[in-house]
C-alpha cells in the first residue's frame, strides 16, 4: 500500500488474476519487476520457487503468473491463465527448479534468472509479501530492498566518488522529487546498484543522460505499480 | 479538517459531526490522504465493479474447471435451482449464485478485486451485486456500498488482521461478511451505527471460523464459505436495521476477533492440516499433502 496509509484500494484490491494475493498476483508482479529491470529481451528463465511458494506453486498458478510477468503481462491479465501457451507463442523457454532446502528471509521468494539471446543473464530474488505487493531483495549478488509501487530507477554503477551526485543533478535538472533513495554495493569501490523512488514521471530522456556517465553501466526504470 | 480515523468510535463521530454516512467520511478521507480528487475515486470504484460484475456471471454462463480440479459449475447448478425448491428469497439466492460464481472464477484464474482477500473475494460483491438487482437501487448507491465496505474492510486490517494465516477464516470471510453487512445496512438507508452494528453481529456470529483449505487450494470450504458469509451479511444487516441483537461495540468485536484467531492453533490457520483439510474423504484420495 502506497503513502504509509491503508486506502480504500488497498481493501477492494488489488484486481487479480486469482486464486492467491500472494502466491498468483505477488508471483506475476515480481516476475513483471524482473523483466522490467532486465534490459535486454529474455528468451529464457529459469524460476527457483523457495518455502510456501514452492509448495503451491502449481495449485495456486504461481508458475504461469511467473510465466505471465516474465511476458509483460500485468497480475490482472487474463492471458497469464495461458501462459505456457504465450510462452511458447513468445519464442520464451521457461524451467521451474523447486528448492525447499535452502533457508529464505521469506516464505515466498523466487529467484528470476533471465538470459537474453546474446548470453547476458540477470537474477533477481523477489519476495511475495502478501495482498498482492512484492519487495525485490536481490539483483546478482547485491542485496538490495524496493518495491516498485511508485517510479523506480535502479541504476548500476562502479561505486565510485561522484556517480551519485551526478545522479541526484540529473534529476534535479528534470524537477523530479525524489521520495526514496539508496545506494546497495558489494562492497567499497566495487559494483553497486543506485535505487531511487520518486512520485514523479520519469522520463526516458533522463534514462540516457544518466547512461552517458563514465562509471554507469545500466539504468533501467520501473514505472509504478 | 482531519478526515483520518483510527477506529469505529473515531468514525461514527466523524458521520454524526459532519452529518455524512460512512462511505462519505470513508472519500474524504481517501482525497485527503492519497491526495486525490472525487472523480478519479469514483472511477477507480466503477472499475472494480465491472471487474465484480464479469466475475460473478462469467462462471455462470461459462463455468470453469478449477486448478485444483474441485470446482467448476456450482453457481450454475445452484442458478437452476427450481423456484419452488429454494429456501431462500430471491435476493439472498442470488447472492449465493455469485458467490459461489466468483469463488469459481478465482479458483480457476479468472479476474477478480480481492476484498478484502482473494480467497474471500466473493462476499462483499454477492451482496452488493444482488441487492442492487433485487432492489433495482440506483448506481450512485451501489458505488457507496462498496466504499462502505472498504472502511470496515480498513478497521478490520488496520485494528485485527484479515489474513488466514494469522487469524483464521474469520478474519477472511468474517471481514468481509462484516464489510458487506456494513454496505447493505448504509444501501437501505440505516444509519452509520446501525453500519457498526451489522459489522459487529456478522463478525461475532462468525467468530472462530477456521482456515482449513483442502490441500492447501482455494477452493474448498472456500467457495461454500463464501455464499455463507453473504448469507451471514444479510442476516446482520437485516438485524442490525431493526435495531436488534448488538451487544458488543464494533471496536471490542474487532479486537475479540483478533484475540479468537490468534488463540487458534497453527493446524486451523491456512496449514492445510486440520478442519476440512483433515477429512478422511480428502486424505484417502491421496497420502500426499499436495495434489503436486
Amino acid at each position: 500500500m502506497s503513502n504509509n496509509y491503508i486506502g480504500i484500494f488497498d481493501v477492494i484490491g488489488p484486481v487479480m488474476v486469482g486464486p492467491s494475493s500472494s502466491h498468483t498476483s505477488g508471483a506475476a508482479t515480481i516476475a513483471w519487476m524482473a523483466r522490467q529491470i532486465f534490459s535486454g529481451i529474455p528468451v529464457k528463465a529459469t524460476f527457483t520457487l523457495y518455502g510456501s511458494f514452492a509448495d503451491t506453486y502449481k495449485g495456486h498458478g504461481t508458475d504461469r503468473a511467473l510465466i505471465g510477468g516474465m511476458l509483460g503481462y500485468k497480475s490482472d491479465d487474463i492471458r497469464i491463465r495461458d501462459a505456457y501457451e504465450q510462452a511458447k507463442e513468445n519464442g520464451l523457454e521457461v524451467s521451474f527448479i523447486i528448492d525447499t532446502d535452502t533457508e529464505v528471509e521469506h516464505p515466498n521468494t523466487v529467484d528470476v534468472v533471465m538470459e537474453d539471446t546474446g548470453g547476458h543473464t540477470l537474477l533477481i530474488r523477489g519476495e511475495s509479501i502478501g495482498g498482492g505487493r512484492v519487495r525485490i531483495k536481490r539483483i546478482n549478488d547485491i542485496r538490495v530492498d524496493f518495491t516498485g509501487e511508485y517510479s523506480t530507477l535502479i541504476v548500476g554503477h562502479q561505486d565510485v566518488t561522484g556517480t551519485v551526485a551526478f545522479i541526484t543533478s540529473r534529476l534535479a535538472a528534470y524537477k523530479i522529487n525524489i521520495a526514496y533513495m539508496k545506494m546497495f554495493r558489494d562492497g567499497k569501490g566495487m559494483k553497486a546498484f543506485t535505487v531511487i523512488e520518486s512520485d514523479d514521471f520519469i522520463p526516458d530522456e533522463l534514462k540516457e543522460e544518466i547512461l552517458e556517465y563514465e562509471t554507469v553501466t545500466s539504468v533501467d526504470l520501473i514505472e509504478g505499480m | 479538517m482531519d478526515w483520518d480515523f483510527r477506529n469505529a468510535e473515531e468514525l461514527l463521530r466523524l458521520c454524526a459531526d459532519n452529518d455524512m454516512p460512512i462511505s462519505e467520511v470513508m472519500i474524504n478521507r481517501e482525497m485527503q490522504l492519497g491526495e486525490t480528487r472525487r472523480e478519479a475515486i469514483i472511477k477507480q470504484i466503477d472499475g472494480c465493479l465491472r471487474v465484480m460484475n464479469v466475475a460473478a456471471n462469467r462462471a455462470i454462463s461459462d463455468p470453469q474447471t478449477s486448478m485444483g480440479g474441485f470446482l467448476g459449475g456450482e453457481a450454475f447448478k445452484l442458478s437452476k435451482l427450481d423456484d419452488d425448491k429454494t429456501a431462500c428469497g430471491t435476493a439472498l439466492h442470488n447472492a449465493l449464485v455469485y458467490a459461489l460464481a466468483i469463488a469459481e472464477t478465482n479458483a480457476s484464474m479468472g479476474v477478480i478485486v480481492a476484498a478484502p482477500t482473494a480467497g474471500s473475494a466473493g462476499v462483499v460483491p454477492a451482496v452488493l451485486l444482488s441487492i442492487y438487482e433485487y432492489r433495482n437501487i440506483d448506481i450512485e448507491t451501489l458505488r457507496h456500498g462498496l466504499i462502505n465496505a472498504s472502511a470496515i474492510g480498513y478497521l478490520m486490517t488496520r485494528n485485527a488482521s484479515v489474513a488466514g494465516a494469522e487469524a483464521g477464516c474469520q478474519a477472511e470471510v468474517g471481514s468481509a461478511a462484516a464489510m458487506a453487512a456494513s454496505a447493505l445496512a448504509e444501501m437501505l438507508g440505516g444509519t452509520p451505527e446501525q453500519c457498526c452494528d451489522a459489522a459487529s453481529i456478522a463478525i461475532s456470529n462468525l467468530l472462530g471460523l477456521v482456515c482449513d483449505p483442502v490441500r492447501g487450494l482455494v477452493e474448498v470450504p472456500c467457495q461454500t464459505r463464501n455464499a455463507m458469509g453473504a448469507a451471514a451479511a444479510y442476516t446482520a444487516a437485516e438485524l442490525a436495521l431493526a435495531d436488534v441483537g448488538v451487544h458488543v461495540p464494533l471496536d471490542e468485536m474487532i479486537q475479540i476477533m483478533l484475540d479468537v484467531g490468534r488463540s487458534l492453533p497453527e493446524s486451523l490457520r491456512e496449514t492445510a492440516k486440520g478442519g476440512c483439510a483433515s477429512a478422511p474423504c480428502f486424505c484417502k484420495a491421496s497420502s500426499r499433502r499436495s495434489l503436486f
